[in-house]
C-alpha cells in the first residue's frame, strides 16, 4: 500500500500548497502539544503534592486524645485522659486487620526550645519515643549503626538514633557520632545509629529528629505507662478507613468516653486524605485528556476541512485520474493517506515539541530548586502511545468524509467541473 | 471494434427530462479514424462519454472489442477505461503539479506497471510526440500544442484499443490544430482506432469518416476523402 509511487503521489499533493499544508498541520501540532503538556503538568502537580505525604505508609491513621466533651458514667465533661500501653494490646487483639500499632511519645518539635546538648553545642530537635516497627511505617535510611530494637525496649536502654541534620549541628565535620553521648533534657543517651529520610517528604523536618526507645522515653521523662499518640497501619487489602470506626469505638469504651463523643479522640486518616488527593488527580488527569482531546479535535476538524477543500479543488483532477483508470478505492485511500500522513507527522512534531518544553521546565526546576506542590512534570511512554493512537484514529476520521466526497461525483461530472 | 445498438440517454433535471440520445446505431471497425460532428446539444459529447464509460446509457447495447459494456460498477469501469481507452480532452486535463513524463506515466501507474518500466514507456511515447526534451517540464511551462501532445502521449501510454478525442483542437489555433491532427493521423496510420468529436469542418475533413449528429440521431454517416494535415502545416 505504501509503495514509493504512493509516497510520491502524496508528497506531491501535500507540497503543492506548502503554506496551507503547514497551517493545517499546525492545528494538530498545537492540539497534541497542549494534550501532552496538560498531562505533564497534571503529573507534575501530582508528584509535588504526593511528595508532601512523604513515604509514610499510606494505609495509616494517627490518633490522639483531646479531652471529653460529654459527661458519661458519672465522669464530668472536659476530663483529660491518656492512651495506655494496654490500649495498644487491646487494638492488636481485637482488630486482626491492623498491621502495626505504634504508640509514640514526642518532645520538642516545631519552634521548640533547645533541648539537646553535647559539649559546647546545643540544638532544638524533635525527640520521639518509638517501637522498632515504626521504621516500617515511615521508611528511613540508616546510614550508620542500627535502628531501635526490642532488646532496647525491654531493657529500657538509654540509646538514640539521630538524623543527619542533628549530626551536622552537634558534631564537627568528620567526627564519628556512633558511640558518643548526647544530653537530651539533661539525660545522657548513647548514639547507636544515624539516619537520613529516604528521598521524598518533608526531609528537613525528618532529618532534625532523634528516636529513642518508647520505654526509655517513658521512664526518662516521667510518662509512666501513658501513650502520647498512636500511628496505626492496617494490613494490605484492608483500608484503615474501614476499621477506623471500630478502633475509635474500642478506645472510647476502654476510657469511659460517651460513645457519641466525637471530639474526645482526635484522628487523622492518612489513607483517606491520600485517597482524596489521588482522586483529585485522577479527575485532573481526566480533565487533561478531555481538554487536550478537544483542542486536538479542533485541529482534526481543521485537517478534515482542508482536505474537503483540497478534494473540491481537485475534483477535475480526480475526474481525470478516474478517466485514466484510477479505481474509487485508489482515490479514497490516497485522500485517507494524505490526511493520515499530515496528522501523524504534525502530531509527532507536537509530541517532540511538548517533550522539549517539559525538558526546559525540568531544567528550570532543577536550577531554581524545589517549588511547592510541583515536581518533575513528565508523561509516561503509555501516554505517548495513547496520543499516537488518538492521532492515527483521528487522522483516519479526518480523511473519511473528504475521501468519500472525492468519489461521490460521477467522473463525467467531475471532468466538467471548472 | 465498437458496436452500438439503439442507444438512448436522457437527463433529468427536476421535472424536466431531456432526451439527448434517441436511438443511436453505430459501429466502428478497427483502424478507422471517425469524426463525430454536430451542433452543440446534438448529443455528440454525451455519445463520447458513454463510449468512454464515463457515463452510462439508459437503453441499448455497447460492445467494445468483444467485451459487452453493461452493468459496470465504478471499479470495473475504471479498469476497462484504463485497459481499453485513451482520452484526449479539449482542455488537455494534465495534472499541473506533475511533470510531462509523470503525466504520461499515470495510466501505467494505475495499471501497476513498475516504476522503471513506466518511465521508459512514458519516455518512448513522449519521443513519439516529439517532446522528449520537455519530459521534466511542468504543464505550465508548455505551450497549448505541446500540452495536447503530452495528453496524446498519455492517451497512448496504456496502448488502448480506442482513442477518444473530445474537441482535441478546440483550445488551439489553426496552425497548432493542424499539427495535432497531423499527429493523430500518424497514430491512425499505425493502425489505432480513433474517434474525434469536433464541430470544425476542416478538422472533420482530416478524418476518414464523418458521422453527423442532430437532435440525438445520426442524420448522416459517410466516408470522406482524407485531407492530410501535413499539407497545411
Amino acid at each position: 500500500m505504501f509503495s514509493r509511487d504512493r509516497w510520491d503521489e502524496i508528497l506531491q499533493a501535500l507540497t503543492a500548497n506548502k503554506f496551507r499544508t503547514f497551517l493545517t498541520a499546525f492545528g494538530v501540532f498545537w492540539g497534541i502539544t497542549i494534550l501532552v503538556l496538560l498531562l505533564a503538568l497534571t503529573n507534575g502537580l501530582r508528584n509535588g503534592v504526593t511528595a508532601d505525604f512523604g513515604n509514610f505508609a499510606t494505609n495509616s491513621m494517627f490518633m490522639w486524645t483531646q479531652g471529653t466533651t460529654k459527661a458519661y458514667k458519672g465522669l464530668p465533661k472536659g476530663r483529660r485522659f491518656n492512651f495506655k500501653l494496654e490500649d495498644v494490646e487491646t487494638l492488636k487483639r481485637e482488630i486482626p486487620a491492623l498491621r502495626y500499632v505504634s504508640p509514640r511519645h514526642q518532645l520538642g518539635g516545631y519552634n521548640g526550645a533547645n533541648n539537646v546538648v553535647r559539649g559546647t553545642k546545643t540544638g532544638a530537635f524533635t525527640i520521639y519515643g518509638d517501637y522498632p516497627e515504626y521504621i516500617k511505617q515511615q521508611p528511613m535510611d540508616i546510614i550508620q549503626g542500627r535502628f531501635l530494637s526490642y532488646s532496647d525496649i525491654d531493657s529500657k536502654r538509654k540509646v538514640c538514633v539521630i538524623g543527619e541534620d542533628v549530626v551536622k549541628a552537634m558534631y564537627d565535620k568528620g567526627e564519628d557520632a556512633l558511640g558518643t553521648y548526647v544530653k537530651i533534657n539533661g539525660v545522657n543517651f548513647l548514639v547507636i545509629g544515624t539516619f537520613k529520610a529516604s528521598n521524598s517528604g518533608d526531609q528537613e523536618e525528618d532529618a532534625n529528629t532523634i528516636f529513642m526507645p518508647f520505654t526509655t522515653f517513658g521512664q526518662a521523662f516521667n510518662r509512666g505507662d501513658s501513650v502520647g499518640w498512636m500511628a496505626i497501619t492496617a494490613k494490605d487489602g484492608t483500608s484503615v478507613t474501614s476499621v477506623k470506626a471500630k478502633i475509635l469505638e474500642l478506645m472510647r469504651a476502654s476510657h469511659k468516653v460517651h460513645p457519641e463523643d466525637e471530639r474526645a479522640i482526635g484522628n487523622f486518616d492518612l489513607s483517606e486524605a491520600f485517597g482524596r488527593v489521588n482522586g483529585l488527580f485522577s479527575i485532573l488527569g481526566f480533565v487533561g485528556y478531555f481538554v487536550g482531546a478537544l483542542v486536538l479535535m479542533s485541529g482534526i476538524i481543521g485537517i478534515s476541512n482542508i482536505m474537503l477543500i483540497v478534494v473540491k479543488e481537485r475534483t477535475r483532477e480526480i475526474g481525470v485520474r478516474r478517466a485514466l483508470g484510477a479505481s474509487p478505492w485508489t482515490i479514497k485511500s490516497q485522500v485517507l493517506q494524505e490526511s493520515l500522513l499530515l496528522t501523524i507527522i504534525s502530531g509527532m512534531v507536537g509530541i517532540s515539541f511538548a517533550a522539549f518544553v517539559i525538558f526546559i521546565m525540568n531544567y528550570i526546576l532543577d536550577q531554581s530548586g524545589p517549588v511547592d506542590n510541583f515536581a518533575n512534570p513528565s508523561v509516561s511512554m503509555s501516554v505517548i502511545f495513547i496520543a499516537l493512537f488518538i492521532l492515527v484514529v483521528s487522522g483516519l476520521l479526518a480523511g473519511l468524509i473528504p475521501a468519500n466526497s472525492a468519489t461521490k461525483m460521477k467522473p463525467v461530472d467531475a471532468l466538467r467541473m471548472e | 471494434m465498437i458496436e452500438i445498438k439503439d442507444l438512448h440517454k436522457s437527463y433529468h433535471m427536476g421535472n424536466n427530462s431531456l432526451h439527448v440520445l434517441k436511438g443511436i446505431n453505430f459501429s466502428v471497425k478497427e483502424g478507422e479514424l471517425v469524426s463525430i460532428m454536430g451542433s452543440s446539444g446534438s448529443g455528440k459529447s454525451t455519445l463520447l462519454n458513454i463510449l468512454g464509460m464515463l457515463d452510462e446509457a439508459d437503453e441499448g447495447s455497447y460492445t467494445l472489442g468483444d467485451v459487452p459494456i453493461k452493468n459496470l460498477n465504478e471499479k470495473i469501469a475504471a479498469n476497462y477505461r484504463n485497459k481499453f481507452l485513451g482520452f484526449i480532452f479539449q482542455s488537455f486535463n494534465l495534472i499541473n503539479y506533475k511533470s510531462a513524463l509523470d503525466n504520461v506515466a499515470l495510466p501505467l501507474y494505475y495499471q501497476g506497471v513498475k516504476r522503471k518500466e513506466r518511465a521508459e514507456k512514458a519516455m518512448h511515447y513522449l519521443e513519439k510526440v516529439g517532446l522528449a526534451e520537455w519530459s521534466h517540464h511542468l504543464p505550465s511551462e508548455l505551450s497549448g500544442g505541446q500540452k495536447q501532445r503530452v495528453a496524446i502521449a498519455r492517451a497512448l501510454a496504456s496502448d488502448p484499443k480506442v482513442l477518444l478525442a473530445d474537441e482535441p483542437t478546440g483550445a488551439l489555433d489553426t496552425k497548432t490544430s493542424y499539427e495535432v491532427m497531423d499527429l493523430i493521423q500518424g497514430i491512425n496510420d499505425e493502425g489505432k482506432t480513433i474517434l474525434v468529436v469536433t464541430h470544425e469542418h476542416d478538422i472533420a475533413q482530416m478524418t476518414k469518416r464523418i458521422v453527423n449528429l442532430k437532435d440525438g440521431l445520426i442524420i448522416d454517416d459517410s466516408k470522406v476523402e482524407q485531407i492530410r494535415a501535413s499539407a497545411h502545416v
